[in-house]
């Protein structure tokens, strides 16, 4: 049970404050509502270049880093298809430090033509170390757009293309800074040895007076289902074949989300594993085999990735997966399988309570899915799944219809 | 109208509290440390092995051995261990280290009765089934062919074993060398290293004394010592500086991993060395990140390190580069390094680093888990808390002299292995 007060500021700006006094550090996690998913679909990449933009000095504070690094701080951000996570961890006692840094940088940034023009270097570095000079590297950037036909989803936060991040101007800079960076746009969590009567003081002290700016309204098309099986076949430098099939599922605030997870659970999580047990161990036809889920805001994937071993073709793998899969559906879940997932995702939120920021940051996410309480309803709703339930979703979702494959085949 | 140019005050650290571990001996004569804290029912067990009886004709022995212990023992199959593990909710990680081999169990305290169990099969008698293995061989060699498509650890094997020739902490693996591992090799080793004498156990979580009762009720007892075993030790000559430049002419990055033998943590000048690391490479303000990533867009990112292991350190600095700039890259790492050998850092450099690693020390200790990485990051290292005291007077009181002068011991660009994969 993670524990928080809530307050909102008159410009809009969203305050939770998680009390923790057995540490004496303080986290400050601010949220921003935007992701890769509300970028211009001819300027994609840009909610990432404009997190490294936010490193690049504010309008009253040239360096955001060396004030935060002089009073014992550290902080890092992400990117993802739905948000911008920014987040600083520091010795309790400096935290107004993080107050000043962080109310600069949402009232304006200092825009540097110098800044943009590292950070674009920066980032199509990042595209390259992590998507285009990787064995593999290119995956989601293929089956992202096989799966989404009309939803954002459709790319990564990276970008669809280098270019796209080279074209960059400061123009779209200030622009998107002016559309998405606003108090009404924010989510701010502040964790550790604080206490809310001080957080209160402090925030309308800081961020009290910045204009709230006007409330981005998200009006995204929706995915059409899918109603036919998609395939594409992507040869590459790559040592061996592999396989990637990915299966729409519903959005992190349907309850549907979390009969998923635990499929996804039995299928991949852990060595005596649907997936692994009977394809890696028993037929020793793949070498590895995983299930994933994207965890996303908007109906999301199911991802299954395998890499047969040499010899066996990439048909009989394919038909492999999709034995374990039909199975799945088509027969009975034993209670106790369905209790081991369940035992394994209740430990794991047990342990999830020793990180300060983890916790922080999980309140901010579900605060802007709805309600940051719904993060301490979590294992209620995994827990009053029934086999029923899995065996239901199952079927809908672990079928030729709802599936896109890719094969990343190795050149010859 | 508050003014925002002017940075709020701030206070310096000056207490950082460590939750110290408590020893005790188990019935056999195990060490037990226990690192009692926090407020979730749960545990955390460590089973630490020293790596054993080096033999460069077996180099995947130790590793092998490790990566098995959970594929069968004598009551219960792969399947059963990680289903009866996994029903639980626990997680039990088998874990390879170039000096130590660990397995550790995480577990809710509700079911340490029946989890406990389990683990001491796995510990006293795995059986390393002969299917097992060679699933695993193939697996891994299959891995081994995507890790070689990768430059960097191209490069890390062959900056290792530029350092390390063919010691445990250097020897390039091929995939001949999982061929020829042979069950019976297995056997012996797991005999000589997972016995009392070699393992000392980490506790932490919410460890009561009823937990470290029953700690020493299954491992304290019927666990006996068999032959005795000769734990690892190295020594390496100097390096004299080098290149080792694999060309990959499809390359749009270059991988760099450059450095030189060093001096591990229980070498008086290590605290010192580790702000000079520090300035250098060693956050995201550092004079690498600054000039190589924020001022010239090379890199995302480019960093320093001071590694320890048993009885001898190294110091390395790793970047992926654009190839087009890889040179220039070197040409600036040179700079950086020679500039702390030839000019004093600025005392507010000083002091930002000092503040920066002091609350980075804090927050590093955000749980019992992270108490006790703290303490076996002494223990392995044959040090006490004192260290640590050392470690933060040091960081508080160090000079620029000082530095200088240690640059001038431990950084030299001309002794430097420079391994680069890509183009130059």
């Amino acid at each position: 049970m993670v524990n928080f007060n809530r307050f909102k500021l008159d410009n809009g700006l969203m305050v939770l404050v998680h009390e923790d006094p057995t540490t004496p550090m303080a986290v400050i996690n601010i949220l921003y509502n935007v992701g890769a998913r509300d970028e211009n679909p001819s300027k994609t990449g840009f909610a990432h270049l404009f997190e490294h933009l936010m490193f690049g000095g504010s309008v009253n504070i040239p360096s955001y880093d060396e004030p935060l690094q002089r009073v014992g701080g550290e902080n890092n951000a992400f990117t993802s298809n739905d948000i911008t996570n920014y987040y600083i961890t520091l010795p309790a006692e400096n935290l107004e430090t993080a107050f000043w840094l962080e109310s600069d940088r949402m009232l304006s940034l200092a825009f540097s033509e110098k800044s943009l023009d590292v950070q674009r270097n920066v980032v199509s570095e990042e595209f390259k170390q992590r998507y285009l000079n990787q064995p593999y590297g290119e995956v989601m950037l293929k089956l992202r757009p096989l799966a989404y036909k009309k939803h954002p989803y459709m790319w990564s936060t990276i970008g669809k293309e280098l270019s796209h991040i080279e074209e960059a101007t400061i123009e779209d800079v200030k622009d998107f800074f002016k559309k998405h960076y606003s108090p009404s746009n924010a989510i701010m969590v502040v964790g550790g040895a604080v206490t809310t009567s001080e957080v209160k003081i402090l925030a309308e002290k800081w961020f009290g007076n910045i204009h709230p700016g006007e409330k981005y309204v998200r009006n995204l098309p929706i995915e059409p289902i899918q109603i036919e099986e998609r395939r594409e076949v992507f040869y590459a430098d790559v040592p061996l074949d592999a396989i990637y099939i990915a299966f729409h599922v519903p959005a992190k605030t349907d309850q549907g989300y979390y009969e998923v997870d635990l499929i996804t659970d039995m299928l991949s999580r852990g060595n005596s594993s649907r997936l692994y047990n009977n394809l890696v161990k028993e037929r020793k036809l793949f070498t590895d085999i995983n299930a994933s889920l994207t965890s996303s805001a908007d109906p999301g994937l199911l991802i299954i990735d395998g890499k047969p071993v040499l010899g066996v073709t990439i048909e009989e793998a394919e038909l492999a997966i999709w034995e374990v899969l039909n199975h799945f559906s088509s027969e009975q879940v034993a209670e106790t399988e369905l209790n081991k997932v369940k035992n394994k995702i209740e430990s794991t939120m047990v342990f999830a309570e020793m990180s300060l920021l983890d916790k922080a940051m999980n309140l901010a996410f579900f605060e802007v899915l709805g309600d940051a309480n719904d993060f301490n309803k979590e294992t209620e709703r995994y827990l009053k799944i029934s086999v029923n339930d899995i065996i239901q979703r199952a079927k809908a979702t672990l079928t030729k219809e709802n599936s896109s494959t890719l094969l990343y085949l190795a050149n010859k | 109208m508050i003014n925002r140019t002017i940075a709020p005050a701030f206070k310096e650290i000056n207490q950082i509290n460590l939750i110290q571990a408590t020893p005790r001996l188990l019935d056999n004569k195990i060490k037990l440390f226990v690192v009692n804290a926090g407020e979730q029912e749960l545990v955390r067990i460590e089973f630490i092995f020293n790596n054993v009886n080096w033999d460069v004709n077996h180099p995947l022995q130790a590793f092998v051995t490790n990566s098995l212990l959970i594929e069968g023992s004598r009551t219960m199959s792969s399947y059963q261990i990680s289903e009866r593990i996994d029903s639980y909710g626990a997680f039990i990680q088998a874990e390879y280290g170039f000096d130590q081999s660990t397995v550790t169990l995480y577990t809710l305290s509700k079911h340490l009765d029946e989890v406990l169990p389990i683990v001491k099969e796995i510990l006293t008698e795995a059986i390393f089934p002969q299917e097992e293995l060679e699933t695993f061989v193939r697996n891994q060699k299959q891995k081994l062919l995507i890790s070689l498509e990768k430059n960097d650890i191209v490069t890390k094997r062959i900056f290792n074993h530029a350092l390390f020739g063919d010691s445990i902490y250097g020897y390039i693996v091929n995939a001949d060398d999982y061929d020829k591992v042979d069950r019976n090799e297995l056997v012996e080793y797991y005999r000589a290293a997972y016995q009392p004498d070699n393992c000392i156990i980490i506790a932490s979580g919410k460890v009561d004394e009823l937990i470290a009762q029953k700690i020493n009720s299954f491992f304290g007892n019927n666990w006996e010592n068999t032959v005795p075993a000769t734990k690892n030790s190295f020594s390496f000559p100097e390096t004299k500086g080098s290149l080792y430049y694999t060309e990959k002419p499809e390359a749009l990055q270059s991988a760099i991993r450059i450095g030189q033998l060093s001096i591990p943590r229980n070498h008086v000048d290590f605290p010192a060395l580790q702000f000079l690391n520090t300035v250098l490479g060693g956050y995201f303000g550092s004079r690498l990140m600054a000039n190589i990533r924020e001022e010239k867009g090379y890199t995302y990112g480019i960093g320093s390190g001071l590694v320890s292991l048993q009885n001898v350190g190294y110091f390395l600095i790793a970047s992926e580069v654009g190839a087009d700039v890889c040179t220039l890259t070197l040409k600036e790492i040179e700079k950086e390094v020679n500039l702390l050998r030839t000019e004093l850092i600025p005392g507010e450099e000083i002091e930002l680093v000092k503040n920066y690693m002091l609350g980075s020390f804090m927050g590093s200790l955000e749980n019992a888990f992270s108490h006790a990485d703290k303490f076996k990051n002494i223990y392995l290292a044959g040090l006490d808390y004192d260290y640590y005291t050392r470690y933060i007077q040091t960081i508080k009181h160090i000079s620029a002299p000082q530095l200088l002068e240690l640059a001038n011991k431990y950084l030299d660009y001309n002794s430097f292995i420079i391994v680069i994969t890509g183009k130059k």
